[in-house]
């Protein structure tokens, strides 16, 4: 029982860890705040639902699709929308102030865009929610692969990051923004791309929650709430603060709901949450990790 | 800066309330050449998608109906009038739908204003309905208070039934079929913590426990939960023949689709609201059959079966078989209502409506204190349609199907 518990909660923590790990790349990099984040979210998820109902696209190979288009789209945003309020704003402050006014605004154009063209209905479609079994616990393969998923893109991610020289100058990006043109760095495209590649992430985590979650065009606020928690947890900017937060979330709800009841999962997440900003307030792998 | 003066500023002052008065003065017969129709509803929003299934397009529909029909006949002013909307999208927020409706009444000089979708904003927006004495069709409320309500709120009608109408109904239905010795004593409930699990499960688990059921799992969980998996296999390890969950409609999709992963399939399985969404048998896919859930139809009904055509045809989805129905017939009463006073006089309008007998696709309505008691509470998906088992004062309901079909596991 406590074993299939704790599988269980990797596994859903795999999804939160999936889902915010793009958010922690655009704020720790590109210092951009963006609550329209789960609305890219729900985008790449009817993109995945389009590919799928309509053109029976497996969404695995949809994701070779959805997940560049996700990078393409927020790279648009970023370079017609966010870089002029990045060259604008000097501080950090400013920048973080103005990002969330801006894309609080993007947040209803893109609700908008798709209410127009989807409706308000729910939209769901099956796939992979066949139950695999691991050492006696049944799993359903869908959600297995958003764990899949999550890790490898985290450890891609996260490689990428610490052992190449792009990595470097991402991560030099992110610790000093002043100093970094000093050593010829362009912040202005280094950003950009950072925001692009949280926007593909998102997108890979929308695809994945398409497989098994009913979605409807509103949804997106969900997903920025929860992304938000495990990006300040974790430590802002940090991929393996997204991670391990997102894992521990996922643990502490499914052991909450088998062992004292459903109705505190919520309460132990926000419970967990203000415990680790008491003890650390920079999050779990918060400025030094970096 | 401009400064005026106190002779300007009183003209101007003057001014306006002339025109504020006069805005309020009704609009002469010869002058009109519409009925308006107004309302705010959820367009974005938590509750978007809710009104976007089985309110919105109902509205759309009656006015289409009705104008395709050349209008209202209004015989005492002697003209039949198109209906013409005024539209505000209430944000899913309460005070915004207040504000709307009041801005309606006084600004747009709606003639009638229908209700937004939900129990909660039914009961926020009621007493601005009342204010104004506009008639409030309550089509999509679930409340045990309406008794109380319809004396404080004369305007008021409430279509949908309390929480204890379906909890009752429901045990009832396993009472018998525990007699029959198709299922055991065992029952598990789960259900949302918000308005509806709520009510549902506030009623239930007395209803249950007096029906000398065994409650072997009865919790909450919090509004958003995406992972039922802790729930199910709990509750999968308890033996129970009857799995009830008072569920929102992601849930209800979550929870079937985690019971057929973990292969719990219990001879009773019972889900909440969106059980019977036209997209459950698509999300469920063969599952469906045998599902039960809050609401019903009646599969014979011509008027309904013509009625889910013209929905399909100008909204491109199916009704849901619960409130959808629901909401056109209080449409079509409102119809008939105004065409049997034959003026905008909504005093009348409103009394015709409590005491008339109308002629709807639900059948032959007739309210009781100003709700409709005539409800399909039970329904179960039987051969693609979500048929009704229960009722409260109403004929011709169909047998359950117990046990349901086994989990076809998924490909």
């Amino acid at each position: 029982m406590l074993f299939s518990a704790i599988l269980t909660g990797l596994v859903l923590g795999g999804t939160y860890a999936l889902v915010a790990m793009g958010l922690t790349l655009q704020y720790g990099v590109a210092r951009i705040m963006n609550l329209a984040y789960g609305d890219i979210i729900i985008a790449a998820s009817f993109g995945a639902f389009v590919l799928f109902t309509a053109f029976g696209v497996n969404p695995l190979l949809g994701m070779l699709l959805v997940i560049p288009a996700g990078f393409a789209l927020s790279w648009l945003i970023y370079a017609v929308m966010l870089q002029p309020l990045a060259r604008r704003s000097r501080d950090r402050g400013r920048l973080e102030g103005d990002s969330i006014l801006a894309t609080f605004g993007l947040l209803f154009v893109i609700q908008g865009v798709a209410l127009v063209i989807f409706g308000a209905g729910f939209q769901s479609y099956s796939f992979l929610a066949v139950p695999v079994d691991i050492l006696g616990t049944t799993i359903a393969a869908n959600r297995l692969l958003a764990f899949v998923l999550a890790v490898v893109f985290g450890l891609g991610l996260w490689l990428m990051l610490t052992r190449t020289r792009f990595g470097t100058v991402i991560r030099a990006v992110a610790a000093n923004p002043a100093s970094a043109p000093l050593v010829g760095i362009n912040v202005d495209s280094v950003a950009r791309f950072a925001f692009a590649l949280g926007g593909a992430l998102a997108a890979a985590g929308g695809v994945v929650v398409s497989m098994y979650l009913t979605f409807s065009a509103t949804m997106g606020v969900i997903f920025t709430m929860k992304a938000l928690i495990v990006v300040i947890m974790g430590g802002v900017g940090n991929l393996m603060g997204a991670l391990a937060a997102g894992l521990i979330l996922g643990l502490v709800e499914t052991l909450v709901a088998s062992f004292i009841d459903p109705g505190l999962t919520l309460a132990a997440t926000y419970l967990i949450f203000l415990a680790v900003l008491v003890v650390r307030p920079q999050g779990l792998f918060g400025k030094t990790a970096r | 800066m401009t400064t005026f003066r106190r002779r300007t500023v009183l003209q101007g002052m003057g001014v306006s309330a002339l025109a504020t008065a006069l805005s309020g003065l009704p609009v002469l017969a010869q002058d009109r050449t519409a009925i308006r129709i107004g309302y705010a509803v959820p367009k974005t929003g938590a509750n978007a998608a809710g009104a976007g299934i089985s309110t919105i397009p109902n509205y759309l529909l009656w006015v289409d109906d009705v104008n395709k029909a050349g209008g209202l006949a209004l015989s005492k002013l002697g003209v039949t009038l198109p209906l013409e909307v005024v539209e505000y999208d209430d944000r899913s927020s309460s005070e915004e739908l207040v504000r709307a409706v009041e801005r309606l009444a006084t600004q747009d000089n709606a003639d009638f204003i229908l209700p937004s979708w939900g129990t909660g904003p039914n009961l926020a927006s009621g007493p601005t309905f009342d204010r104004f004495g506009y008639p409030q069709l309550g089509a999509t409320a679930v409340t045990d208070m309406a008794p109380d309500l319809v004396k404080r709120w004369k305007h008021s009608f409430w279509l949908l039934g309390g929480g204890h109408d379906y909890a009752n109904a429901l045990v009832q239905l396993l009472v018998k079929q525990r007699e029959a010795g198709t299922i055991n004593n065992k029952v598990a409930i789960a259900s949302v913590a918000d308005g509806f699990g709520i009510d549902l499960s506030k009623a239930a688990t007395p209803a249950f426990t007096e029906a000398g059921f065994e409650l072997v799992y009865d919790k909450t969980y919090p509004l958003g939960t995406s992972d039922f998996a802790p729930i199910i296999n709990e509750v999968s390890s308890l033996g129970v023949d009857t799995f009830v969950a008072f569920s929102y409609p992601p849930d209800t999709f979550a929870l079937t689709q985690q019971s057929v992963v973990a292969n719990f399939s219990p001879k009773v399985f019972y889900l909440g609201v969106g059980t019977a969404f036209p997209i459950y048998p698509g999300i469920a896919g063969p599952n469906h059959d045998g599902v039960m859930g809050v609401g019903g139809i009646d599969p014979d009904s011509e008027a309904l079966a013509a009625y889910f055509e013209r929905h399909t045809a100008l909204n491109g989805q199916a009704p849901d078989s619960w409130a959808s129905a629901i909401t056109y017939a209080s449409l079509e009463m409102l119809q008939q209502a105004i065409e049997r006073v034959g003026d905008i006089d909504r005093e009348a309008i409103t009394a015709e409506l409590s005491t008339g007998e109308f002629d709807t696709v639900i059948g032959k309505v007739k309210l009781v204190d100003n709700q409709l008691r005539s409800l399909w509470t039970v329904g179960q998906w039987q051969g693609g349609k979500f048929v009704g088992l229960a009722h409260t004062e109403r004929d011709g309901s169909r047998d359950p199907v117990v046990p349901k079909p086994a989990w076809v596991p998924a490909s």
